[in-house]
């Protein structure tokens, strides 16, 4: 997350400047809690430090200890954002889509596919998330769609925080479609609501039957499973209907679609699911 | 490793509960962690101490309220305990079950001075 604001993961870097922007520029709407923490406390090289207010004061005569009920989601502050991000983008008509899935599994690829089966019928944006470098990013604008690159060093999810803030420099336009590509792994990207309508998992046919089943909770938060590269199946041992019936297991409501970016099968099934819900 | 996040997550929840609480040390958290939440308990353990380190819970005991999962059965409309996401109903057999709880992360209560 961002330093200026305190919020203690200060490798993440958004495109075009690392993420230690000055106040002047920081537009991001806070909510109350959140603005005081930019006086109360602020990250350094060497970790947070407090004491710059209430924190650290000592109150004479409120020395013993004393029990506090405090009841709250430590997703919380995440679900906060996740919703000032829905908010906006509800109001903008813009249908979000967090795509997530193992490294490797195809989803740039994939995603380039439907990109161009979607250009020109629909405005498209595109926000990148990878540990390093913004190769996905640059091949996404080869295809003249606007794409954002978000660098979340040693972080192994995007989070809702993170995606205000690229949404905020991206180019939006009203009533399209934005695809989020998280970063590539299978298990934390699954607590993390960023905001999207639907949270999509891709899993290629290379990686074996048994991940709904190793990995459940990817599979219980997704609505559909696109199971790709499945042109490779002839040259495999692959159970499709074991992979299917796994997924099912975990999750009844999800819908499975095969897909194939080399071969383009299950495409247009894929775009209709996507404008259908629209 | 979402730990890490987690942990960080609830140093901001106990920050700013002290603010508003005006207390300046934090002696123990007792966090609910259901079973089904996805969250390993010894690495949360260990990234709570990172965290906190240099802040006023640093050294705070965590305490884990395990919460079972639970979930109710598409076939005989049972609650049952669940051991894990994807396990058929112990009662009939009958899959899959909706989870109904076991997926909390909450931090409940707080020990202060």
């Amino acid at each position: 997350m961002c330093t200026v604001c305190g919020c203690g993961e200060g490798e993440v870097k958004i495109e075009g400047n690392a993420h230690h922007h000055g106040h002047g520029g920081h537009q991001h709407a806070h909510n109350p809690p959140h603005e005081h923490a930019h006086v109360q406390y602020r990250a350094t090289g060497n970790g947070l430090h407090f004491g710059l207010g209430a924190a650290h004061a000592h109150a004479p005569g409120l020395s013993q200890s004393r029990m506090v009920q405090i009841e709250q989601d430590i997703l919380g502050k995440n679900n906060a954002y996740a919703a000032q991000n829905r908010a906006l983008l509800a109001a903008r008509g813009i249908f979000a889509i967090n795509l997530v899935s193992s490294p490797g599994s195809g989803k740039t690829t994939l995603l380039i596919r439907t990109i161009e089966g979607l250009q020109g019928k629909i405005p498209l944006a595109v926000i990148e998330g990878d540990q390093q470098t913004s190769f996905d990013a640059e091949r996404i604008r080869a295809t003249g769609v606007p794409a954002i690159q978000i660098n979340t060093g040693k972080g192994c999810h995007l989070d809702a925080h993170m995606v205000g803030h690229a949404l905020e420099k991206l180019n939006l336009v009203d009533h399209g479609l934005l695809f989020i590509e998280n970063v590539g792994n299978l298990v934390c990207p699954a607590s993390f609501d960023l905001g999207e309508a639907h949270k999509v998992v891709i899993l290629s046919v290379t990686e074996g039957e048994d991940k709904p089943l190793k990995y459940p909770d990817m599979f219980a938060a997704a609505d559909l499973m696109l199971l790709n590269k499945v042109d490779l199946l002839p040259y495999i041992s692959f159970d499709v209907q074991k992979c299917i019936a796994y997924a099912q297991r975990v999750n009844s409501r999800i819908r499975v679609i095969l897909t194939s970016a080399t071969s383009g099968e299950g495409m247009d099934e894929w775009l209709e699911w996507l404008l259908a819900r629209k | 490793m979402h730990e890490m996040s987690l942990a960080e997550g609830m140093l901001q929840i106990i920050e700013d509960n002290a603010r508003n609480g005006g207390y300046g040390r934090v002696k123990t958290v007792w966090l609910e962690i259901g079973q089904l939440a996805g969250v390993e308990v010894e690495a949360m353990k260990f990234c709570f101490d990172a965290v906190t380190r240099d802040s006023l819970a640093e050294g705070a005991r965590l305490e884990i309220i395990a919460t079972e999962g639970e979930g109710r059965c598409p076939a005989c409309h049972k609650t049952v305990r669940l051991a894990e996401r994807y396990d058929p109903c112990p009662a009939c057999g009958g899959c899959p079950v909706e989870v109904t709880g076991g997926t909390e992360m909450r931090i409940r209560e707080l020990e202060v001075e």
